[in-house]
């Protein structure tokens, strides 16, 4: 490694340095929770590094899910995970709900009902 | 509301998201069936899981042994502006538990895909999403020249409970696989329906 990048790239780097060593996110993110970002956002993201630019250009215009930020950016999924949840608390990216375990009955239920009737719309 | 930030964009509507579950062994076809109505061609992410290095005094020494990817599958189907529908194939090696934890929670429900034959292979799932309380329904999937067992059979190998639904599916057929997906909601429904007349509601994940 040369100079003092500390945002090594390349198959030889261990995954988390891109966090600096960090595990644990600051908040837990599903896998298919989706984020989204603004135009503003992404703009301001260019100051936050390569990493988080490139996710919230990808969750311009179009919510992506953790797990496909992930896909696309070619980052193990914990990795992804805390840079996202990061962005979040940067407010770079929007986090939107997921189908939680700590929804009510009747929450869950029209949740349910919705995904029911798009899927037989199909 | 801080305006010098406003952004039109950025204030609409919230989107909920929901996933389903795809499980089932090595080739059953889980990728197949995702990708005959995901609306983008499967991705895949990985997750990396240290090992425990058994039997290794100082795992460090031996490169490449220290840690283990776990790839899964998933589609998206995004049914309006604000609701996205994913679906999650777990990944075919059932020893990597950690994986299928993350993948099931919150989840509507999940399928389990079953190759007639291979058909132990559904055991592991199927313990796995019973032992969790994961509404599911099992999916024979068709393959040309696979024995051609009754569903009773199936059921009974399988030693499937009456309530689960076990539906004949073919994963490359779109409009089979939203047949299949269309039974795990209505299963997850009508579970959920019976927790909550029952008082006590089952949490999932």
């Amino acid at each position: 490694m040369e100079g003092r990048r500390t945002e090594a790239r390349g198959e030889l780097v261990r995954p988390y340095a891109v966090t600096r060593g960090r595990t644990e996110p600051q908040q837990d993110i599903t896998l298919e929770a989706v984020l989204s970002a603004s135009a503003t956002a992404v703009a301001e993201s260019r100051f936050a590094g390569h990493d988080k630019h490139r996710i919230a250009t990808i969750c311009e215009g179009r919510a992506q899910s953790l797990a496909e930020i992930a896909a696309y950016t070619r980052m193990p999924l914990g990795v992804t995970r805390v840079l996202v949840a990061d962005m979040v608390a940067e407010g770079l990216l929007t986090l939107h709900t997921a189908a939680a375990p700590t929804m009510g009955f009747v929450e869950r239920m029209n949740l349910l009902g919705r995904v029911l009737s798009g899927l037989r719309e199909l | 509301m801080d305006f010098a930030n406003y952004d039109p964009a950025r204030a609409s509507r919230e989107i909920i998201s929901a996933k389903i579950v795809v499980a089932g062994g090595f080739g059953v076809g889980k990728t197949t069936l995702v990708g005959a109505i995901s609306e983008i061609t499967p991705l895949t992410t990985e997750a990396i899981m240290t090992a425990a290095g058994v039997g290794i005094d100082d795992p460090s020494k031996v490169p490449g042994k220290e840690t283990t990817t776990v790839a899964m599958d998933f589609g998206r189907i995004t049914m309006a502006q604000d609701l996205i529908l994913y679906l999650f194939g777990t990944p075919g090696q059932t020893r990597f538990w950690f994986m299928w934890d993350e993948i099931i929670r919150g989840a509507v429900g999940a399928a389990v895909l079953v190759d007639t034959r291979r058909i132990t292979d559904a055991f592991a799932p199927l313990d796995y999403f019973e032992n969790r309380k994961l509404p599911y329904v099992v999916a024979l999937n068709r393959f040309d020249g696979a024995p051609n067992y009754e569903l009773a059979e199936v059921r009974e190998a399988l030693a499937i409970p009456a309530d689960v639904p076990l539906v004949l599916t073919d994963a490359r057929s779109r409009d089979s696989v939203k047949q299949v997906l269309v039974t795990v909601v209505e299963h997850a429904m009508s579970r959920l329906q019976a927790e909550h007349n029952r008082g006590f509601p089952t949490p999932v994940g």
